[in-house]
């Protein structure tokens, strides 16, 4: 039996795959960070280079995470429009202190979140406040997918697979933070809206919109902000719809005195003091 | 005034526990039990939280059950799903209209921020949570949101949202049938300053009931 001859491989030894490797170096994609930031894509109007902080380009059904110090802005574009950015956030320094979905609508008296609101904590502090939206469609309600309603709705939801749900895209992401299963708190869906009738039912704006959409968050205190952009629990689309979300970090000014999200109420006035006197070392 | 009767149960009654005004409670609940809650005296929230027995990173998620129910309220009915899509308890039967399960649970720190400073002081939810889950290996990062039985939290149509003059009375009762072995965590609201103790904290009935 004659054997046909080997492909003609050029990884065949570690010298030549090491060429192989080295050779691939300047590909570029879609969805991939940009490193240095001070080389972003799409840097903010008025943000000098040596102030960006992150810039990366999450594909549907991807993931990322990120710490961001105090003060440093975040903006998320939904850049085609059909994005659905879940998001975990946790203090930084001591990470069992994190989003609290429950406080952050009943201490602000609101469920829809916007320019102004702030993203409570469990300890009665700011993680995040948001500064700018032009979106104003985001959930506070439905949380993330998981494997089994991905495997419902898509035949699968697996990391390895075409459709990864969001809470297997947060345990990845905060297992690399040294936290696990039980840290993947309730979460909040920007870019994808839900309004509440009287009789509790919802109503879902799922898009798609016009690309472009952004907002803007900024940490109020050291963050890790976990995103996982995955189709919402409750869109109906047969297909695994959801496309590519951007986020792009820069530092920036703790909230002043005169913050208008820090005096936007009492309860806000409260809720800065209390990350005032937390840093207060 | 709600008149829905309350069921007979059929089995051994396992535990039958006055929860006094204020305090912490946690038991077993094992697959095919009834867990029973009376609001005695009327309008007392009842904060819940379940986890599955063996493996409690697996827990109640409000956010999954909201989203597969498509409605905030938790009615007869609503089938209580785990963080990882599992139904852990069903509402198979109740006399009030519905339940809450997106107001939280009162704490020290979100209380300083709702009333004032001169709460921090004051019992709150969480602090039976940490100690009713300390039975359990359980900590501060296991509590996530959670149930509040008997509590009357409506949404307007621009997001406002609040805790509110209660729809619950004397006598007035929920069962969750559990559809896995469970660990059901309770903080008898201390809470004083809104009404979703009819700013008086008092005792409710619990019992655990039914074949395992």
């Amino acid at each position: 039996m004659v054997q046909a001859d080997p492909p003609a491989s050029n990884t065949a030894d570690p010298k030549s795959a090491r060429e192989h490797a080295r050779a691939m170096g300047h590909l570029r994609v879609e969805a991939m960070p940009t490193v240095p930031a001070a080389d972003a894509a799409q840097r903010p109007d008025g943000v000098p280079a040596d102030a960006m902080l992150w810039e990366e380009t999450i594909p549907g059904g991807g993931y990322a995470a990120k710490e961001l110090h105090r003060g440093a802005r975040l903006r998320l574009w939904d850049l085609h429009g059909d994005a659905c950015a879940a998001m975990l956030v946790f203090n930084a320094e001591r990470p069992v202190e994190r989003l609290n979905i429950a406080d952050t609508v009943k201490v602000q008296w609101n469920a829809y979140l916007g320019p102004g609101s702030m993203l409570l904590s469990d300890m009665g502090r700011v993680l995040m406040s948001v500064l700018e939206d032009t979106a104003a469609t985001h959930d506070t309600f439905c949380g993330a997918s998981n494997a089994r309603t991905n495997a419902a709705r898509y035949g699968s939801g697996d990391n390895f697979g075409p459709h990864p749900n969001a809470r297997d895209r947060f345990l990845l992401a905060t297992a690399k933070f040294g936290l696990g299963r039980r840290d993947i708190h309730p979460c909040v869906n920007w870019f994808k809206g839900n309004r509440i009738g009287a009789d509790g039912s919802m109503s879902l704006e799922l898009g798609p919109y016009a690309p472009g959409r952004f907002l803007t968050l900024r940490a109020d205190m050291n963050v890790i902000v976990v995103l996982a952009n995955c189709p919402h629990p409750r869109d109906p689309r047969p297909e695994y719809c959801v496309s590519a979300l951007r986020a792009s970090a820069w530092r920036g000014p703790v909230a002043p005195a005169d913050d208008p999200v820090r005096n936007a109420s009492p309860e806000a006035r409260r809720a800065f003091l209390n990350v005032d006197e937390y840093f207060q070392r | 005034m709600n008149t829905v009767a309350m069921p007979p149960l059929s089995g051994p009654v396992h535990h039958d526990d006055i929860i006094p005004a204020r305090a912490p409670w946690d038991r077993i609940v094992r697959k095919g039990q009834t867990l029973r809650i009376i609001d005695l005296e009327g309008n007392q929230a009842v904060d819940f939280l379940m986890y599955r027995h063996g493996d409690d990173a697996e827990r109640y998620s409000a956010q999954d059950t909201m989203a597969a129910q498509g409605n905030i309220f938790l009615r007869e009915g609503s089938v209580l799903l785990s963080n990882e899509g599992n139904p852990m308890a069903r509402v198979t039967a109740t006399a009030v209209a519905y339940h809450d399960t997106i107001g939280g649970a009162c704490s020290c720190e979100s209380n300083t921020l709702r009333y004032g400073f001169h709460t921090k002081a004051q019992h709150a939810c969480v602090e039976n949570f940490l100690f009713a889950n300390s039975h359990h290996g359980l900590g501060k990062r296991d509590l996530v949101s959670n149930i509040n039985w008997f509590m009357n939290v409506p949404v307007e149509a621009d997001g406002a949202l609040g805790i509110v003059d209660g729809i619950s009375a004397p006598g007035l009762f929920v069962d969750l049938r559990a559809e896995m072995d469970i660990v059901a965590v309770i903080s008898n609201c201390p809470q004083i300053n809104n009404p979703c103790n009819g700013f008086n904290p008092t005792a409710v009935r619990v019992l655990i009931v039914g074949e395992a």
